[in-house]
């Protein structure tokens, strides 16, 4: 059992911390887990959890999982890309808003779900994604 | 203290629970619940609470499964049956304390069912309802009906007791327990679990490891998620006997990033159990240790794969390896690992305390037990539940699920996740087991089951299963990597209408080749939504290829939308509401939508008052309408 366990452990309380991982932090936990930056974030990159850029003052995190799709999911990842301007996996150039799209939160029940910062929204359609968006502007 | 002890207190503080004097109050607080609104219900009663004077025991439980009625609250007055209350809300929260706490009324259209012997006038029994007679449950057994924070609610359900019993027992008596059971691992695979534990007890190489696989990552599924928040204890005690069959005293739980309730509630359920020493070193006193450690996934579907999970815990990047050897030889750090799923470990405790032939009596000749499911989509009742194997999807979507929402013709239903295929109405009689669900195409999986109605697209959601997989692809297998993307771009076409009619033979060659040229199960298994789909749904395929059609009204290159003249009241609804500005008209106006500035986001159908309806959406055909907006009934 060598050191190469607390890299992603260490990758999370870093992103729990910051937000996202910034470059020093690939290299600190590269020194102390024995191993080069590069091959921290070659580890860093393989998994989806892991930002590289700071994310928005708000977090929009729109469900894509089956059950969600299958209620139109799709069509309210469009109607919030045109709101933002921007698309999946960018952050507005105010800062304000992100977008991601994520692959199940297991509240499936509730399809489709979107969820901002730690606000839950269920059975979100198109026009009732744009409501909510606009209690954060 | 010896277990007994443990076990006297745990019942004597649940029995005077239900026979308090203050009325016991239990909130559904499981992720669903929460996301249903359940906190905002809790603060409304605790409010109206304080400001009645009242002294009540507020629980929060885990989820019962009828995720469609959440937020659930149950109210155990002095001296009455428990009661169970539906859709609340925290206006509704306030009058049932006034309704039912205060006044005695119970409000009826709030009541979901009572609990216990007896029986009261014009309220159901909450498991003689339609979605729960059918029910067994086993894994599930706790979930909504105790505290999943508190240990002695766990110990007062003879939690515990299998691990204190397995210390008096051989190793091996404990594996021929669950080999009688039948019991096979309820991840997918359906691998029988007493040979996986048998076979890592026999590997010579020290240390072991029993490894708990949560990494739930099949969109569309959350059985885990419930029994993990609604009763961990169930899983830390079938890891426990695990460890005691095998010979180890490692554990490890590896859960997904996005459950952070789940990990929350796990850690909470070891320090509990630990300090009561029933989990650390020399459990109750015996010379049996078993620690168990969280390891938190990072959000990669291919972990859930074996030897890619144990690499995620080792700290390395998750891509799965040639086998054999397999993991009860060479899992974890190279030494001999068993890795069952959530939900088999939380069955194994009731299987040691009740005997593997009772846990045997249920399901059929090769699938023992129950399987949980999450019943999701367009059906009624949405949900979380836990039936004996051998049940037809048939009774499941419309004795349990209550058939599909408005009425609609029941098209399809998906099981086993990206990995699984759609089986269409003629094989609603199929029984669900292990072998059958393999043999018309699809897979058991871990227990998500989406139902699809007419208005679902087979083309599209099969595009939608390859996408995922095409990017969760781990990369190490050139077919799966370089084949799936492949086949992507023909779907893509086709869903866009410039699909050819020799597409279908090029994607089931390419589906065959990554079949063939994949190492794991993700590469394997993920031409399956798209054979299947194809083998079913033929006509559907046809439509969008050659007549450029998509008949569910799904694919939006191939739909439109038009607003009918002989409809539409002017009002100007969609016209605002419209994000590209598309829709032209005035007051009292046809209104028109230009077809070359539509996006086809359906916001004007959606927007569009019921009364009117005059929004239609068509594929395959134009609907005359005017050049210009013009008066209504000017034509």
């Amino acid at each position: 059992m060598g050191h190469d366990t607390i890299v992603i452990p260490a990758l999370q309380a870093v992103q729990e911390k910051f937000g996202f991982i910034p470059e020093d932090a690939l290299e600190e936990i590269g020194r102390v887990a024995g191993m080069s930056a590069n091959l921290v974030y070659g580890v860093a990159s393989f998994y989806s959890q892991f930002r590289f850029v700071k994310p928005g003052e708000h977090v929009i995190k729109l469900c894509l999982g089956t059950a969600c799709h299958v209620c139109g999911a799709s069509g309210i990842l469009e109607s919030l890309e045109r709101e933002l301007g921007i698309v999946d996996g960018q952050t507005t150039a105010d800062t304000k808003f992100s977008l991601e799209s994520v692959r199940c939160f297991g509240s499936c029940a509730l399809a489709p779900v979107m969820v901002v910062d730690d606000d839950v929204y269920g059975s979100v359609t198109p026009a009732k994604a744009k409501e909510i968006l606009d209690r954060y502007r | 203290m010896d277990f007994q002890e443990i076990q006297d207190r745990a019942k004597t503080a649940w029995e005077a629970l239900q026979q308090s004097d203050k009325p016991v109050i239990l909130i559904g607080m499981a992720t669903c619940g929460k996301a249903a609104g359940a906190d905002g219900v809790l603060k409304a009663l605790e409010a109206e609470l304080a400001q009645r004077n009242i002294e009540t025991t507020i629980i929060p439980v885990g989820c019962i499964g009828m995720c469609y009625l959440e937020p659930i609250v149950d109210i155990i007055k002095p001296g009455r049956p428990r009661v169970s209350f539906c859709n609340v809300d925290p206006g509704k929260m306030v009058k049932l304390i006034e309704d039912y706490l205060v006044n005695d009324n119970l409000p009826t259209d709030l009541v979901l069912g009572s609990f216990g012997e007896e029986r009261i006038e014009g309220v159901p029994k909450f498991w003689e309802l339609p979605m729960l007679k059918m029910q067994v449950r086993i894994a599930t057994r706790n979930c909504g009906n105790i505290n999943p924070e508190d240990i002695n609610h766990y110990i007062a359900q003879e939690g515990y007791s299998a691990l204190k019993r397995t210390l008096g027992m051989k190793p091996e008596e404990v594996i021929e327990e669950v080999k009688k059971s039948g019991l096979r691992g309820r991840g997918g695979a359906g691998f029988p679990t007493w040979r996986k534990w048998g076979e890592a007890r026999r590997s010579s190489a020290t240390p072991k490891y029993i490894v708990c696989n949560a990494d739930e990552g099949d969109p569309g599924a959350f059985m885990d998620r419930s029994v993990l928040e609604g009763d961990p204890h169930a899983v830390l005690e079938g890891m426990a006997l695990a460890g005691y069959a095998v010979g180890t005293p490692n554990g490890y739980i590896y859960c997904r990033a996005e459950y952070p309730l789940a990990v929350r509630r796990l850690k909470m359920a070891i320090g509990q159990a630990k300090q009561l020493g029933l989990l650390g070193n020399n459990i109750l006193g015996s010379d049996f240790s078993f620690n168990i450690d969280i390891m938190q996934g990072a959000g990669a579907f291919v972990c859930g794969e074996g030897s890619a999970l144990m690499y995620s815990i080792e700290g390395k990047r998750g891509m799965p390896r040639v086998r054999p050897p397999r993991s009860v030889e060479s899992g974890l750090w190279g030494l001999p690992t068993s890795l069952n799923n959530v939900e088999t470990f939380a069955n194994v405790p009731r299987i040691i305390l009740k005997g593997g032939d009772w846990f045997a009596s249920y399901g059929t000749e090769s699938s023992k037990g129950t399987k949980t499911f999450a019943l999701t989509g367009k059906i009624c009742k949405t949900g979380l539940i836990e039936v004996p194997m051998g049940i037809t999807l048939r009774q499941i979507v419309y004795d349990i699920g209550g058939g599909i929402r408005e009425d609609k013709p029941f098209k399809a239903i998906q099981t086993g996740g990206p990995s699984g295929g759609c089986l269409p109405t003629g094989l609603l009689d199929t029984p669900v087991d292990f072998e059958t669900l393999a043999k018309v195409g699809s897979i058991m999986g871990s227990g998500g089951m989406v139902v699809m109605d007419t208005g679902t697209c087979m083309v599209d959601v099969a595009r939608y299963f390859l996408a995922f997989c095409r990017d969760e692809s781990c990369g190490k297998c050139v077919p799966c990597r370089e084949g799936l993307p492949l086949m992507v771009n023909i779907l893509e076409r086709i869903t866009h209408g410039q699909g050819e009619p020799e597409d279908i033979g090029r994607l089931m060659e390419l589906g065959e080749t990554i079949v063939n040229g994949s190492l794991c199960g993700l590469g394997k298994s993920a031409p399956n939504p798209v054979l299947s789909s194809i083998h079913y749904f033929r006509e559907e395929w046809d439509a969008h290829i050659t007549e450029r059609k998509c008949p569910a009204l799904v694919c939006k290159s191939l739909i439109s939308f038009y607003i009918l003249p002989d409809k539409c009241q002017g009002c100007g609804i969609c016209l605002r509401a419209c994000p590209v500005d598309a829709i032209s008209g005035g007051k009292r106006m046809v209104h028109i939508i230009d077809q070359s500035k539509c996006i086809k986001c359906g916001t004007c159908l959606e927007k569009c008052p019921e009364r009117f309806s005059a929004v239609a959406k068509v594929t395959g055909e134009s609907i005359a309408v005017p050049e210009e907006p013009v008066a209504i009934g000017a034509n």
